[in-house]
């Protein structure tokens, strides 16, 4: 047994000197039967590369649309205001208070900002010029309310509390507003979408043809594989192989390629905010790829690549089917 | 080992090529298949192969009605046939070793084991100086000998040469019959297509005769 296991041993490292190296080669790995360099596989590679960068920028630019679009709802949702017009025979202060406290007890509010009378004459000056004297005048007191991020507040429940506890007290909810503004929104995601869908359909087509286009020198391989008696499977196992390593390897140059550019777009855009710009983009969100973005560019890359695959098979199973 | 009955050719709409083709050919036989050039020889050796289907008749090879059979096991049908085409078919980016291979490869073996195979057989055929190269640099009677290799390396129960000796000089097209010749006695049935009657003349075998698309059989 172990004479045996000995002896096969020998045999097979003498089998092995015996046997030349292919020239060119360190070891003996295997040969390719489709063939990896060729003029039209780096075209096709090169096509991928290009498609999933413009992919993948898209897809991080609608991104950014609909993050705003959301971010900007959200932001304004969380406000309401209360109004209270001075009432003869009532102290607007001790009202004031009454509806601050009010508002703070609902819950979901956060703050509770009265607008001081300085403040309220300070916003009217505007319209009304600053030499008047506003005293005598009974000019509306207002309060901010903000709501906790993502919590719903009971504004019926609030509003009739106001109505009986504060004279002179009325709230706005933005409601018109906020359904304005959420028209808009949505209209900016719709349009993101479309934009992108027509990116990826063109990014499908354009690969698909491309993939033909490189399969097309392939054609005598396939049939000599087909006469030496391959099955289909297998043949086209070998050219699906292949071109999915090459739709990997292009969609992931274009894809690092893609993020490298969204980063950078990030940082300029971040050089170039001031203070207010600053707080501009955190109402209107900015650059930011985030997880999602990450994970879209991923998908966008298997994506491409699957297309390119399943490309080369069915190019394949269709010349297979058409030898005379 | 394969029958023909009333088999009928035609390409797509076109006036019938072959007609009523009745023949068998035997386990061991050897045969040259001749007519004059568009008679149909290459079309009737395509037929052999099952790359083509015939528009009637039936084809009975190894004992299985051609007609009923899935493509995977026309493929596996197809391991126990060689075809030596008229223009080779070899690949240019393989050398002749992964050419000759070809075959063994697609059974799924690796090249450990077949490696002394195929070097033994490309010695046999004479190439065994060319090895590694890739087929643009052999010359026409090196790439004939490289497709006859191909054909014969997984030992076919049945070889099918196209014009093998084509466009090769007479030395050559004697030393390729020889080794058709051999082959045959090691127990392979072996069908070459010719029009080329001084390579005929040389050996005494059955001629299937193409003629107005019939056959005459001259045991
Ligand atoms: N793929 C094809 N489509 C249409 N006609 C063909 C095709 N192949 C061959 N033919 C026709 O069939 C006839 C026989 O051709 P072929 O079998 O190549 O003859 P041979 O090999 O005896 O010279 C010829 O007339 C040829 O033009
Ligand atoms: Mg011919």
């Amino acid at each position: 047994m172990t004479r045996g296991l000995a002896a096969a041993l020998r045999k097979g490292v003498a089998r092995m000197r015996r046997r030349p190296l292919r020239p060119g080669r360190e070891t003996r790995g295997d040969v390719h039967i489709v063939p990896r360099d060729s003029i039209a596989a780096n075209a096709l590679a090169a096509v991928v590369a290009i498609m999933t960068f413009l992919a993948a920028v898209t897809s991080g630019g609608v991104a950014m649309v609909i993050g705003s679009a959301n971010e900007w709802q959200a932001e304004v949702a969380r406000e309401m205001t209360i109004q209270i017009r001075p009432t003869p025979g009532h102290d607007i202060e001790a009202e004031i208070s009454r509806a601050q406290q009010l508002a703070l007890a609902a819950p979901g509010v956060v703050e509770a900002r009265a607008y001081s009378r300085e403040e309220s004459d300070r916003l009217l000056e505007p319209w009304l010029g600053s030499g008047l004297s506003l005293d005598d005048l009974p000019v509306p007191r207002m309060i901010a309310v903000r709501i906790a991020r993502g919590a719903v507040v009971d504004t019926a429940a609030l509003r009739q509390s106001l109505a009986r506890d504060v004279a002179g007290a009325s709230l706005d909810d933005h409601r018109s507003g906020i359904n304005r503004m959420r028209g808009v929104a949505k209209a900016a995601i719709a349009g993101g979408m479309g934009v992108f869908g027509l990116v990826l359909a063109a990014t499908v087509l354009s690969v698909t043809f491309a993939t033909r286009g490189a399969m097309a020198s392939n054609r005598p391989i396939v049939e000599v594989l087909h006469f030496v008696g391959a099955k289909e499977a297998y043949i086209a196992t070998q050219f699906q192989r292949h071109f999915l390593w090459l739709g990997l390897k292009g969609g992931a140059l274009g894809g690092i390629a893609a993020l490298l550019f969204l980063i950078l777009a990030e940082r300029v855009s971040g050089l170039f905010m001031g203070a207010a710009e600053a707080e501009a983009a955190a109402v209107l969100g900015h650059f930011s790829m985030g997880f999602t973005g990450y994970a879209v560019v991923a998908a966008e890359v298997g994506l491409i690549a699957a297309v390119t695959a399943l490309t080369s098979r069915q190019v394949v199973i269709h010349t297979l089917r058409n030898i005379e | 080992m394969i029958h023909f009955e009333n088999v009928g050719l035609r390409y797509g709409l076109g006036p019938e090529i072959l007609r009523d083709l009745t023949f068998d050919i035997a386990p061991r036989s050897f045969q040259f298949l001749s007519g004059p050039s568009g008679a149909g020889k290459s079309t009737l050796l395509r037929l052999l192969f099952l790359t083509l289907k015939p528009t009637r008749g039936l084809i009975t090879l190894f004992d299985h009605d051609t007609a009923t059979l899935s493509a995977d096991s026309l493929a596996v049908l197809r391991r126990r046939i060689g075809v030596v085409f008229q223009d080779f078919r070899l690949l240019d980016h393989l050398t002749t070793f992964d050419n000759v291979a070809l075959p063994l490869r697609v059974l799924g073996r690796d090249e450990e084991s077949y490696y002394e195979e195929v070097a033994e057989l490309l010695n046999w055929v004479g190439l065994g100086e060319h090895i590694w190269s890739l087929p643009p640099v052999l010359s026409g009677g090196e790439k004939q000998r490289a497709a006859i290799a191909r054909a014969v390396i997984a030992r076919p129960q049945l070889l099918l040469a196209d014009e093998p000796t084509g466009n090769v000089d007479p030395q050559l097209a004697q030393r390729l019959l020889r080794l058709f010749i051999e082959l045959n006695k090691s127990g392979t049935s072996v069908v070459i297509a010719t029009h080329d009657i001084a390579l005929m003349d040389q050996y005494d075998a059955r001629r299937l005769v193409l003629h107005d698309g019939y056959i005459h059989v001259y045991d």
